[in-house]
């Protein structure tokens, strides 16, 4: 049996445990736990299942909005569009199995958050992927690129569901710890909703999908293992093997399984395997189960209660299934060539009660293992070094060369043509997709119906470490101009928070600042969070990453426009209109100063919430109306990158006029660049004035150089060849 | 007249395949990969996707499925018989086509709208086209390259090229001998075309050229090729 | 000098391809049969001490040909 010398850590330190939850355990159980209730508690107390140091702070997110029919709380936010229909939507981290094996660290981090979305009852029809890395001239990031690319790719492409946009980011903060964040869409009709409750007593507990084996646990299992050598694998980060093939496969049979009515509820299995299967949805039913852990389809003979309770096997799912049932249940999934077991019974009261070869080997609170999950209340305080950070603001003794910062720009991995990642995507499965990757937001349609459903996904490290508030919000601004540059209205919001340390003050100051910025301005738009995820300790060496909250936006245009604009839409002799606030000059975080001299420093302007309204609305009018062929809403790189991708895209040089260069690469939000036919230029004003909104006239498309003139010596002059070569060829090049 | 759409656990097209037969006016079924009569349907489409998910060669496990007989049956018949994506990796290890599809030249996924050109039309993928169209159609595809060991040359009938018919190297997205996209065989009933035609159905997704080539599938229903 | 390698995915982690040919091969008749699939490798080197060549080769699995996370190896070398 299990004997400890003094020299041994305890076992409950292993399973990654603090003494002081221990000892939080003993006080609730009276008693020492058996080895099984260690292991669920476990993983059920870990930072990734727990969120015990956000938790308090995730409470502040507005949730609430007539359309929200789930919140936070169930596996996906699910949202109301209209005639009967509803959007199921998620997004979720893997950013510590992508260091240590990107190809299936990435990989199971899709299979994962299509299990969440479509064991709410939605049919997964898109995916997003966030991927952030150190620069690319070290090789290692190179090869993390392209192992998180090819896993994103092998996994999606081969279970069936297109990838349909996303975000890449290169930063030297990111070496070590790169961010791998992936979303999902799904929809569904009203009478499909499932949600995660194993029902009444009675019930029996199914569950799907692969057989369960020692993935997650480490080849010597920590419970079965007496002795330690020094790389206790315990220490070795787990990575398990995704099968996008079973993911399909089950994902048919539980639409079937929905579609025939024939479950109760239905739970995923992800970080806490049967540990969360088993007590969630008892939990939340303020019910009890009884469970027969040897009814479980098993991989590898022998496996411990603790084992089979903390195995990470993949592409599994429990149903909760009205005795009566059960026999066409499991025919279902025979039919779909998928495992099922008949694993555990619903009951009375509400105590698990887990039992192995004839013996009870748990016997706990189902709802006890999340709800007495600890909350921690971390301190947080506003760095010293903020108010340098704000002071240290760049001022440049001449102009720069601005052909050399647009050049610098358009050759920015961060920045350029991310065609090399996303062409390794199937974007079009499914025949809905209106507006493919490439452009502000992805558009999809559904069939049967005028609606288009738009999705933005968005981040900016440096603004957020310049100012955490100010650069959540104007995380949600863009993401909401980004989907109104489709003609849809935003509406819902995931978003995942990807921070440091949090038990250094300065990060939770970052992380509570985050929130309060991103659910400010969602008040402001009228935007609910209906979920989201967290992701801590993103920190190496003592190093922390920029504090990177990604915004995912959910918009719905009803009807969608008949012509969506797109980057490519401009051409010769129409009129580059910009609409939004003039006078941006603020550099403060812009890629500009990055790139060109490695500066990252100054406060970004706090985003104006009226004139976000306002812009916003203003766009979708004129998304839908037709008037504007391209529309390009402003960010990283400011007009002058923004403009060139236009023009780049549509293949039509351009000539813009400026006042003062730093106008240029300012990234002050709330703006966007139309192009417009001359003829339709006047009621393109008009729509401005009727939202109160200023337009410019920047310039006009024609020619083939791209040039920005302010009449003086201060001009960019590319030529459209020039310009298109490097954009396209900034991330092949460091790739091959 | 109605065609038989093939579905293999792991085979995700076939709803796309569905759509744009109905798009056009076809009557289509799906057909479970355990389905051992096909009597019923004058012509059988083996769509995208993974199925079997590929595992351990492309098509390999899927050319066993039990419907396969059936398939082979109305090859043999005259029938017509397509191979999209996966379902022409199905077909050439079933033996119905030449050659093989092996990874693409740069082992990179590649989903991106290319060109081909039409080179013959003695096929039922075809017959509605005319030598030398050139169309845009999706190419979405890990395992594109057309590899042959015996002389093809008169079994293709579509080429990569780019958007003025240049066939070459440079227009060859993933390495196929002689830049084939689609060859057929020698009776011209059983067709293989490794881009998506049912992704170019509607001009809101991009392209409506792939109508040609299914249209041609529907014409020659009912009609033997001995 | 001929050095096999053997990459085979670690025993606790799932092998899909594995699971789906033993699947292929009960439907085609030929009963159960629990199937792992693994890599080998073969490598042509210049001649060495059997020592040396053994050290160089057991570092290119752990630099590239494995990976440790997911990967056991195993080298013989030939003659």
């Amino acid at each position: 049996m299990w004997s400890m010398s003094k020299t041994e850590t305890p076992l409950y330190e292993q399973l990654g445990m603090t003494h002081e939850e221990y000892q939080r355990l003993l006080e609730i159980l009276d008693r020492e736990p058996s080895h099984a209730e260690l292991a669920m508690y476990s993983v059920m107390w870990s930072e990734h299942c727990s969120y015990k140091s956000s938790k308090k702070h995730l409470g502040r997110f507005p949730t609430e909005a007539p359309f929200v029919v789930v919140g936070p709380g169930e596996n996906a936010g699910v949202i109301d569009i209209g005639d009967g229909w509803l959007a199921a939507i998620r997004i979720e981290s893997h950013n510590h199995p992508s260091y240590v094996e990107p190809f299936e660290g990435a990989a199971t981090g899709v299979g994962g958050i299509l299990r969440d979305v479509f064991t709410m009852g939605a049919r997964p029809v898109g995916l997003w992927n966030q991927i952030r890395f150190g620069p690319l001239d070290d090789a290692y990031n190179r090869y993390l690129l392209s192992g998180v690319v090819s896993g994103i790719a092998g996994y999606g492409n081969a279970v069936g569901v297109p990838t349909l946009g996303g975000e890449l980011a290169f930063e030297e903060c990111y070496s070590g710890n790169p961010l791998v964040n992936v979303m999902c869409l799904g929809i569904l009709k009203r009478e499909q909703l499932v949600l995660g409750t194993a029902g009444t007593p009675g019930t029996m507990a199914v569950l799907l999908g692969n057989a369960t084996g020692r993935d997650g646990i480490g080849g010597a299992s920590v419970l079965a293992s007496a002795s330690f050598d020094e790389e206790s694998t315990t220490k070795r980060p787990s990575v398990q093997a995704g099968d996008p093939f079973e993911e399909k496969k089950l994902i048919e049979a539980c639409l079937e399984l929905y579609q025939k009515d024939l479950v109760v509820g239905v739970q995923d299995l992800g970080a806490a395997g049967l540990s969360c299967a088993f007590s969630e949805p008892a939990g939340r039913a303020g019910v009890g189960l009884d469970v027969d852990l040897d009814s479980v389809h098993v991989r590898e003979p022998d496996m411990t209660p603790a084992e089979l309770l903390m195995s990470e096997s993949q592409e599994r799912m429990m149903a909760f299934v009205h005795p009566s049932k059960v026999d066409e249940v499991i025919a279902i999934a025979h039919k779909w060539e998928i495992d099922a077991s008949v694993v555990g019974e619903v009951k009375e009261g509400g105590t698990l009660t887990i039992r192995h070869e004839g013996e009870i080997v748990a016997e706990v609170s189902a709802a006890s293992l999340s709800d007495d999950a600890p909350l921690y209340d971390r301190t947080s305080g506003e760095p010293a070094w903020i108010e340098d950070i704000w002071t240290n603001t760049m001022s440049l003794l001449q102009p720069p060369n601005l052909s050399e910062a647009l050049l610098m720009l358009l050759d920015d991995p961060s920045l350029a043509d991310p065609r090399w990642v996303y062409q390794q995507y199937d974007h079009q499965l499914f025949l809905s997709t209106v507006v493919e990757p490439g452009h502000d937001a992805s558009m999809l349609r559904i069939k049967g119906t005028q609606k288009g459903l738009s999705v933005s996904t968005d981040g900016n490290g440096r603004h957020c470490y310049l100012d955490p508030r100010r650069g959540g919000a104007r995380l949600v601004y863009e993401s909401a101009l980004n989907v109104a540059m489709t003609g849809a209205k935003p509406m819902a919001v995931v978003d995942n928070l990807n921070f440091g340390n949090p038990e250094k003050s300065d990060v939770m100051w970052q992380f509570i600042e985050t929130v309060e910025g991103i659910s400010q301005a969602c008040e402001e738009l009228g935007t609910a969070v209906v979920g989201g995820n967290v992701s801590f300790y993103n920190e190496t060496d003592g190093q922390d990453i920029y504090p990177t909250p990604i915004v995912g936006m959910l918009g719905l245009a009803d009807p969608m426009p008949e012509r969506p604009p797109r980057l490519d839409g401009a051409a010769e002799g129409m009129e580059l209109l910009m609409v939004g606030p003039r006078r941006s000059r603020n550099l403060a975080g812009s890629a500009f100063e990055k790139v060109m001299y490695s500066h990252v420093g100054g406060r970004p302007d706090d985003p104006d919430p009226v004139m976000a309204r306002a812009v916003i609305g203003m766009a979708i009018e004129l998304a839908s109306s037709g008037l504007a062929p391209a529309m390009h809403d402003i960010s990283e790189g400011g007009a002058a990158l923004c403009a060139a991708e236009l023009a780049i895209a549509s293949s039509v040089g351009l000539t813009l006029q400026f006042t003062k260069w730093e106008g240029l690469f300012a990234e002050n939000p709330n703006r966007f660049l139309a192009a417009v036919a001359p003829e339709d230029v006047a009621a393109v004003e008009a729509l401005a004035v009727k939202y109160r909104v200023p337009v410019s006239q920047l310039g006009l498309f024609g020619g083939d150089h791209i040039t920005y003139t302010n009449g003086g010596p201060e001009t960019a002059s590319l030529s459209l060849e020039r310009a298109t070569h490097t954009y396209e060829k900034a991330i092949p090049r460091r790739m091959e | 007249m109605k065609t038989a759409v093939v579905v293999f656990p792991g085979t995700n097209c076939e709803h796309d395949v569905m759509w744009a037969l109905k798009v056009l006016g076809a009557e289509a079924e799906l057909v479970w990969h355990r389905e051992t009569d096909l009597s019923e349907f004058d012509g059988v489409i083996l769509p995208g996707g993974f199925a079997h998910g590929d595992h351990l060669r492309t098509g390999a496990i899927a050319r066993f499925s039990p419907v396969m007989d059936e398939v082979i049956r109305m090859a043999k018949e005259g029938k017509p018989v397509l191979g999209i994506c996966n379902g022409f990796q199905i077909l050439c290890e079933a033996g119905l086509l030449p050659g093989a599809l092996l990874q693409n030249r740069d082992l990179k996924f590649i989903c991106k709208p290319i060109h081909v050109a039409i080179t013959a039309t003695d096929s039922i993928l075809t017959r509605a086209a005319e030598v030398g169209q050139i169309l845009s159609i999706p190419l979405n595809s890990y395992e594109g390259n057309y590899q042959a060991q015996e002389d093809v040359s008169d079994r293709v009938v579509a080429v990569y090229c780019d958007e003025n018919g240049l066939v070459d190297e440079s227009t060859n997205p993933n390495g196929s001998q002689g830049n084939a996209a689609a060859v057929s065989n020698a009776t011209g009933n059983v067709a293989g075309i490794m881009p998506h035609p049912e992704r170019a159905i509607e001009a809101i997704l991009g392209s409506s050229d792939g109508q040609i080539l299914l249209k041609s599938f529907q014409e020659s229903l009912g009609v033997v090729h001995v | 000098m001929k050095v096999t390698v053997y990459v085979r995915r670690r025993p606790e982690i799932a092998d899909p391809q594995g699971t789906a040919v033993s699947r292929a091969l009960a439907d085609l008749g030929y009963g159960q049969a629990k199937v792992r699939i693994n890599k080998e490798i073969v490598l042509e080197m210049p001649d060495a001490s059997r020592d040396e060549v053994e050290a160089k080769v057991t570092e290119m699995c752990e630099v590239l040909l494995a990976n440790p996370v997911m990967d056991d190896f195993e080298i013989r070398i030939d003659g």
